[in-house]
């Protein structure tokens, strides 16, 4: 792919791929108390191969919302579908990565990476192969027999997108990735996340509450209302290709990040007044 | 050369308490009959180890670990449904809060009356009174965890049979464990006092007959060589807990 491209592959969807999400309503049923809304009429669209970032105040939902679409909590209203199919269940080809990393920890790097390979049932072989590959290209090389118990925050999120991007999915759902990581390793897994992608565009839905990530990350960012959780606005966020700390400082990525920044503090000030009645 | 040395040094308390323990009863200050001397007791020890001491320790381990191992297998596989499907949990819950706190030596008499004093009855209860540790930490463990995990494997494509066998139970793994070394003690426990109520061989039933008939360094003998047994066990079985959870460290 050479450089006169465009970041994104969107403009080739073909029909059905990517992320339909319509008419959402999710409620979260305290062990007490009455029901709450916590998703309230979410519609939007993830095209095929478009980064998507999802972005709101804390308990508006956005997780849910990831989780819903992962097919890990059952649907009360609404439909969601992925390329072409209706979310019913958790599936390969829908990959997680999780802020926690998720990792097993009684697996090592290459027993973690594996397991989703095995489940595959791709002949021993090209389970090893593939699994160095990413290995690799998460730069852990030479860690393959360590527990994550003996690694960083920042490595242990590397094993873990290792193991997602390993199965091959076309769909990537992200939940915070880089919450747990001090800034420094932040922003190296953000530029590797983003040369990653660029290499082998997938759909990507990712949630985060850092407006500067999002707009680094994303092609478009959808920006989420305090609770109950609506899409608030769609934000156009296309950049042009360059190293992140170029991107960081371009007018346009301060304009929108400056922009994107004005709705989000309505709503994290509505989060923090207690959500909307 | 210095982890001889470390060993000796952790077990300097027990051979200053050796030492008490002989020149007590050396001493006279207390009396032999009720306090064999120490190096009698080894003396009988050695004369008793390959003879009947060697028969009913055996007999008493073949119970035990029988009923033990069973515990380990039923428990496991009991704590990990419990907590995961509700119709177990329902059924079994309020039988285990009844089983949980009640003195399990209290069945023996009972257990004598419907199983004999042979084997079985001494199986039956090293295994009920095993279990219920061991149940109950496999459910603690497969309760507690990580969702995130579970839904790691399944959007990876694993059935709910994997999800239990490769998820849940390792992630349950050191809970379980502790609740098997809790189990393992009370194994001792129980097969002792079943034999020392009535049977016809075994270590329990052998101290009981050695002290009847007033043979007691024989008697001492036969605590000594049970503890050392119980001893080993706890000890092996902590260093394969340590082997299993090595990835935690």
């Amino acid at each position: 792919m050479s450089g006169v491209e465009s970041v994104n592959a969107a403009d080739t969807a073909t029909a059905g791929a990517g992320i339909a999400v319509s008419g959402v309503v999710h409620q979260y049923r305290p062990p007490r108390g009455r029901p709450v809304l916590a998703l309230d009429n979410i519609t939007f669209e993830v095209k095929d191969r478009e980064f998507v970032a999802v972005l709101g105040p804390s308990g508006c939902g956005k997780s849910t919302l990831l989780y819903l679409i992962g097919g890990f909590m059952p649907l009360q209203g609404g439909s969601i579908v992925v390329n072409g199919r209706t979310v019913a269940a958790p599936g390969p080809d829908r990959g997680i990565v999780f802020q926690n990393f998720a990792l097993f920890p009684w697996k090592t790097v290459k027993q973690n990476v594996l397991y989703g390979l095995e489940k595959q049932g791709l002949p021993k072989d090209e389970r090893l192969q593939r699994a160095q590959h990413y290995i690799d290209m998460v730069e852990l090389a030479g860690f393959e027999d360590n527990f994550p118990s003996q690694l960083s925050g920042g490595m242990k999120q590397r094993v873990a997108i290792a193991r997602t991007l390993a199965t091959q999915p076309n769909t990537l759902l992200m939940d915070e990735p880089f919450g747990a990581l001090d800034a420094q390793t932040r922003t190296i897994m953000q530029e590797e996340l983003l040369a990653i992608w660029q290499r082998s565009p997938m759909t990507v839905l990712f949630i985060t509450h850092d407006v500067r990530e999002a707009v680094l990350l994303a092609d478009r960012v959808a920006v989420m209302t305090a609770r109950p959780g609506r899409i608030k606005d769609i934000i156009d966020t296309r950049l042009p290709r360059a190293p992140i700390h170029d991107l960081m400082r371009m007018p346009e990525y301060i304009d929108k990040v400056e922009y994107i920044w004005g709705l989000v503090k309505e709503e994290a000030i509505a989060a923090g007044a207690g959500g909307r009645a | 050369m210095t982890a001889s040395l470390s060993i000796l040094w952790r077990s300097l308390p027990l051979i200053l308490l050796a030492a008490a323990w002989e020149i007590a009863a050396r001493s006279g200050l207390v009396s032999q009959y009720l306090l064999p001397p120490f190096s009698d007791v080894m003396a009988t020890l050695a004369s008793m180890a390959s003879g009947d001491l060697y028969y009913h320790l055996m007999r008493s381990i073949w119970r035990g670990g029988l009923a033990f191992a069973g515990a380990v297998v039923f428990g496991v596989a009991a704590g990990v449904m419990i907590a995961w499907y509700l119709p177990v949990r329902i059924v079994l819950n309020p039988i285990l809060r009844c089983l949980y706190p009640m003195p399990k030596v209290a069945l023996i008499p009972l257990i004598i009356i419907w199983l004999g004093i042979g084997d079985a009855s001494k199986i039956a209860l090293i295994f009920i009174g095993c279990l219920v540790p061991i149940v109950m930490s496999a459910y603690n463990g497969a309760r507690g965890v990580d969702h995130t995990l579970l839904w790691t494997a399944r959007s990876m494509g694993a059935t709910e049979g994997q999800v239990l066998r490769e998820v849940v139970v390792p992630a349950a793994l050191p809970d379980i464990l502790s609740g098997i070394r809790i189990a393992l003690a009370l194994a001792f426990i129980l097969m002792v006092a079943a034999e020392l109520v009535i049977s016809n061989d075994g270590i329990g039933y052998l101290i009981d007959v050695l002290g009847e008939s007033g043979d007691y360094s024989g008697m001492f003998a036969g605590v000594v060589a049970i503890s050392a047994v119980g001893f080993a066990a706890d000890r092996a079985c902590v260093a394969l807990s340590r082997r299993l959870l090595a990835w935690r460290e």
